[in-house]
This record gives structure tokens, C-alpha cells and sequence, in this order.
């Protein structure tokens, strides 16, 4: 059989949801949240680029490259502010960022 | 035809095997390492798909460097995991529901937008021998999305130096360099000569 739009839609799809879930599951855990933001980002690629090249234009992979300069300086300053939190705190727990809160 | 098929559905297994033991890893090093595993076989897909720029693109940018970004600050926290997993198996229920809506929602969009929408019947962009992948991005990005490059790259410099900025910190009683006064330094203020009589010592 083979291959088409259709299969790597649905893989997206899982992947998307599988980051979704981890959201859901893992709620004290920042660094699994901003894994679970990657797989969700990494889901969206795999959507652009089968667009992309199902459709014949280049303009999909275009894009999936401005998603992955977004998502890399994501995580760069999201694991920043973790630290940063884990130093004054002395730990991650997303329950404990209230500090903000009036 | 049917290599192409086994290729895809290991590739497409072990990237969603992958990015669910991501979210299920009792450790977070050993998510870290199936978010590097999900990032290949990634990229294996994106090779199926004909667009190897963007497949390398993924190893290095995501294996290469968000990944290990990843690893090391897990190495770096000294936090007790195992209290962070304290809801996992409250959320289970309604979390395991939730995507159970959304996988089949956008699993059944996308199978009608495959079948019916614009790209319904259209065959994978075979590759030229005249034009590479690479070239065939680098004419478009290069000339009508010039600008969007150029934000991108700002976007990442933004990125750095904010990442820096949160970061970097004053400890105070640490002894730093002062390059102006070391560079200010001449053998006049640096040393003195001083002529000792033989038999005494140097005393101060």
C-alpha cells in the first residue's frame, strides 16, 4: 500500500495529542511541560512539511523552519527562567510560582 | 512501494513510542533521551517526504542543541523527580480523555482535508536531479521571505541575550577581573628593586 498525506497527518495528530497528554499528566513538572511544547511544535512540522510537499510548494518547509527558530529560542529562555527559578526557590514545582500573584 | 511502507510505519512507531515514553518516563534524563529518539525518527520522516533540508536541519538544531540544552539542565537541578510526579495518576483519567477527543477530532479533519481537500490525490514532490531541496529553499527564503529571515535571526539574538540576561548573576566577595587596571599596569606601579645588604633580610 502506500504512503500518503493521510499517514503522516495522523502521525502528527498523535504526536500532538501525546504532547497535549503530557501536559495534562505531568502538571508539577515544568521540564516535561516545556518537553510535551516541543512535541507539539515538533507535530506542527510534521504537518507544514507534508503540506508542503503534498501541495508542491516550498513555502511549508519555509515556515516549519520559522517554527523550529521559535521553538529552539523557546526553550532557551524557557530553561533560563528555570533556572532562575530553582535558584531563588531551591526548586521547580509549578505550584510554588505564585510569587507574582497579588 | 512496501519498503517504503515498513520504512514509514518504524519510523512513524518509534517516533510515537518515543514521545509517549517522553511524557511517561519515571526519569527525566531518560525523557530528555526518547526526545532525542523522537527527533530522529522525525527527521527519518522528513527524509521520506523529500524535504532532507529540514530533516538535517532537525537533527542539529533539536538533537544537536535544544535536546542537550534539555539534558544539561536536568543534570544541573538538584530536585527531587519523584515528588513531581505526585498527580500523575489523578490526571491520568482526564487527561488520557481529553486526548482521546482530540487525537480522533484531528485525526478525522485531517483524513477528510487528505482525501478531499486541496493536496487530496496529489503525489509526493519528486525530487529533480537539476534543482537539490536546499536550493529549492534557499531561492524562496533568500529572496521573498528575506525579511522573515532576518526577524528570525533577531528573534534568536533576543533569545540569547535574554537567556544570558536571566541567568548571569553578581555574587558578591568574588574576586573578578579588572582588565583596565591590568592593563593599566607599567613596570613603574607592577615593581620596585630594591638593593638588600648581604646578610640582612628582606623585612616588611
Amino acid at each position: 500500500m502506500t504512503i500518503g498525506l493521510a499517514h503522516y497527518l495522523a502521525v502528527a495528530a498523535i504526536l500532538f495529542t501525546i504532547g497535549v497528554f503530557g501536559i495534562f499528566v505531568n502538571r508539577k513538572n515544568v521540564i516535561i511541560i516545556l518537553m510535551s511544547i516541543e512535541l507539539i511544535l515538533l507535530a506542527v512540522n510534521i504537518n507544514l512539511v507534508s503540506f508542503s510537499v503534498y501541495l508542491h510548494q516550498v513555502v511549508g518547509q519555509i515556515f516549519a523552519m520559522f517554527v523550529l527558530t521559535v521553538a529552539a529560542a523557546e526553550a532557551a529562555v524557557g530553561l533560563a527562567i528555570l533556572v532562575t527559578f530553582f535558584r531563588n526557590r531551591g526548586d521547580i514545582a509549578v505550584d510554588d510560582v505564585n510569587m507574582m500573584k497579588g | 512501494m512496501a519498503l517504503q511502507a515498513i520504512a514509514f510505519y518504524l519510523l512513524a512507531a518509534v517516533t510515537i513510542g518515543a514521545g509517549l515514553l517522553v511524557v511517561t518516563a519515571r526519569n527525566p534524563v531518560h525523557s530528555v533521551l526518547f526526545l532525542i529518539c523522537a527527533f530522529f525518527s522525525a527527521a527519518g520522516l522528513f527524509v521520506m517526504l523529500g524535504a532532507e533540508f529540514l530533516a538535517m536541519l532537525l537533527v542539529v538544531v533539536y538533537v544537536g542543541a535544544v535536546a542537550v540544552l534539555f539534558l544539561f539542565v536536568v543534570m544541573m537541578l538538584d530536585v527531587d523527580f519523584s515528588a513531581l510526579r505526585a498527580g500523575f495518576v489523578r490526571y491520568l483519567p482526564i487527561g488520557g480523555l481529553v486526548a482521546l477527543i482530540l487525537v480522533v477530532e484531528i485525526v478525522a479533519v485531517s483524513a477528510s482535508v487528505a482525501s478531499h481537500g486541496a493536496a487530496a490525490g496529489a503525489a509526493v514532490l519528486t525530487p529533480s536531479h537539476d534543482i537539490t531541496n536546499a536550493e529549492a529553499i534557499g531561492r524562496v527564503l533568500y529572496t521573498d521571505y528575506v525579511y522573515f529571515f532576518q526577524a528570525a535571526g533577531l528573534v534568536l539574538l533576543v533569545a540569547m541575550i535574554g537567556a544570558i540576561v536571566l541567568t548571569l548573576r553578581h555574587r558578591a566577595g568574588v574576586r573578578r577581573q579588572n582588565i583596565a587596571a591590568q592593563v593599566a599596569r607599567t613596570p613603574a606601579t607592577g615593581m620596585r628593586i630594591v638593593q638588600i645588604k648581604s646578610g640582612e633580610g628582606l623585612s616588611e
